[in-house]
């Protein structure tokens, strides 16, 4: 289905993805793994071509998504939508709004700016806030949720995409714990319930181990692990986040913050 | 979890919601739609009257457009092994322009400077004479160049010293309001910092404010010295010097003397070119070292 050979990244002298080699052969959840800076959020924005790549291909179904163009890069995006650590949404427009942003790449610009969006799909835009548990909150503004509802809207945007895959920048790096457990399960539900491909970076151990099917490990721009939760021993992690004895078992990256300077007073 | 302002104890079902805002998306396309019919309108009536009170109407004059230009490029082309001679000779009425444009953008920056950092809240030194170093900026950019330097040409005669004090007046009004909306943004923290060894106002300014808005300000004022070799340009129509007052002669004397014209148009047209590259150039570079 998804077939990622020797992508690499170079901005400059420095390598952010280096001969990445990933393949998928269904709809599955994938968690990838690392410390801030080994090249996650980079790996994403080259699978969605919101960045382009130096070397290497991305082919999904046969289809070679890196020399798409134009209009065929456009219609790529909206099949492979994303999701982003601040949400990204527009905040002085309401919900609804917001979520019928998903389907931009099937309307002319004349249409938005009129804001001729069918009826249908605002129906359907409200069906999917229901979904997800904010249809209250439809006509709000979007800068008027919580962090965790705006995360949620930016999900029901991505599922308006109708795409075969989500790919999700640290959905709940800037969450409270309790809405974080909300935004995975969604998605977690979104994988299981209508068969997507979720690909999610994460800062979280045991959230990669409590979602996933698949966890990959990135240090430094490589791909140093790729399997099953289960084969992610505490030694393995612990070479992923390039840490310590010390490193604890859920342990999360703001721990090992605390770890390094902790080592450096000593 | 219900708001409080749609919260009843009924739960609201996905069907309500949708009516409803199908009916809000309805009263806004109407909205979106009345705001462009009277834009229309008015643009189709605006221009009715302009058009009937115009002496020659746009119509009939339309076709005639480009006539001049094709006369002046016509007599150019026929008299091209000229140019290079009246380009060289109107080159000090350049560096007149050219000079004007950088004497009235250092003078007016630094009015400015002083404008904005008396006129922002938190920086003033006088707090209450805030509303009148903001109406004094405010008056010096409203009243145009062309009009200061008239009356100071009718004062003083001719020349580029009235010139360069109109565009310096110009210049320290609008770069004092945009100076003092960057100045508004600035952290205070060092400023305080600052106050509190016992350093005086002008110090705080100097150490405490310059260094965080300096790449701004030099910014602006790189793009103010655009503007002003333009504005320096038009006012030597009214007599105040430079290339403009040639630009002036060259015209009014009409066919004969349009290589002459084309040579400023080429002089006018290279130096805006060159000093837009340039000013663009260092701008990105300050915008884009800040990070750094």
């Amino acid at each position: 289905m998804l077939h990622i050979e020797k992508l690499t990244k170079r901005f400059g002298d420095k390598i952010a993805v280096d001969a990445a080699n990933i393949s998928v052969g269904q709809p599955t959840m994938i968690g990838i793994i690392g410390r801030s800076g080994a090249g996650k959020s980079t790996l994403l924005r080259m699978l969605n071509r919101l960045s382009d790549a130096s070397e290497g291909t991305i082919q999904f179904e046969g289809e070679d998504i890196t020399s798409l163009r134009g209009a065929a890069m456009r219609d790529w995006q909206s099949r492979c939508a994303m999701i982003f650590q601040q949400f990204n949404l527009v905040p002085r427009m309401d919900v609804v709004s917001n979520v019928l942003h998903g389907t931009l790449n099937k309307r002319s610009t004349l249409a938005t700016m009129f804001n001729l969006f069918p009826q249908s799909d605002i129906h359907k835009a409200i069906e999917i806030l229901d979904r997800l548990g904010i249809a209250e909150q439809a006509p709000k503004r979007a800068e008027a949720l919580s962090g965790g509802q705006q995360q949620r809207v930016a999900i029901a945007r991505a599922l308006m995409q109708d795409p075969k895959i989500i790919l999700a920048d640290e959905p709940i790096a800037s969450l409270d714990p309790m809405n974080a457990q909300v935004v995975m399960q969604s998605l977690r539900t979104i994988h299981e319930e209508d068969g997507r491909m979720v690909i999610a970076n994460l800062h979280t151990l045991d959230t990669a181990r409590r979602y996933c099917d698949r966890v990959i490990g990135m240090r430094d721009g490589r791909i140093v692990f790729d399997g099953t939760p289960e084969q992610l021993t505490t030694g393995v992690a612990r070479d992923i986040y390039g840490a310590g004895a010390d490193f604890s078992e859920a342990a999360t990256s703001t721990e090992i913050e605390t770890l390094d300077r902790q080592k450096v007073i000593a | 979890m219900l708001d409080a302002t749609l919260g009843g104890s009924t739960p609201i079902t996905v069907d309500s919601i949708q009516s409803s805002y199908t009916a809000q998306v309805k009263r806004r396309r109407l909205y979106g739609g009345l705001t462009l019919l009277i834009f229309v309108l008015l643009m189709v009536s605006g221009f009715n009257v302009a058009d009937d009170r115009n002496a020659g109407g746009f119509w009939d004059g339309l076709h005639q457009i480009g006539d001049y230009p094709a006369d002046v490029l016509s007599e150019a082309w026929e008299k091209r092994a000229e140019l290079p001679g009246l380009v060289a000779k109107y080159f000090p009425a350049l560096v007149e322009t050219i000079n004007i444009a950088a004497v009235s953008t250092l003078i007016g920056a630094l009015g400015g400077l002083f404008l904005s950092l008396l006129g922002t809240r938190g920086l003033a030194k006088w707090p209450r004479l805030i509303p009148l170093f903001r109406r004094i900026s405010d008056i010096m950019r409203a009243v145009p160049e062309i009009v200061i330097a008239l009356m100071l040409i009718f004062v003083m005669g001719g020349g580029p010293v009235p010139a360069m004090i109109a565009i310096a007046i110009h210049t320290a009004g609008a770069l004092g309001k945009m100076f003092s909306e960057v100045a508004e943004n600035a952290d205070l923290k060092p400023v305080e910092g600052l106050a509190s060894t016992g350093a005086t106002w002008s110090q705080r300014m100097l150490l405490g404010v310059l260094p965080q808005v300096a790449p701004n300000y030099v910014s602006y004022s790189l793009l103010r010295f655009e503007v002003n070799i333009r504005a320096s340009a038009i006012l030597g129509f009214v007599g105040a010097g430079g290339l403009g007052y040639e630009l002036r002669n060259a015209m009014a004397w009409g066919p004969g003397r349009f290589d002459e014209a084309a040579a400023i148009f080429i002089l006018l047209f290279g130096t805006i070119v060159f000093f837009d590259q340039i000013s663009s150039h260092y701008r990105n570079r300050l915008t884009e070292g800040q990070g750094q």
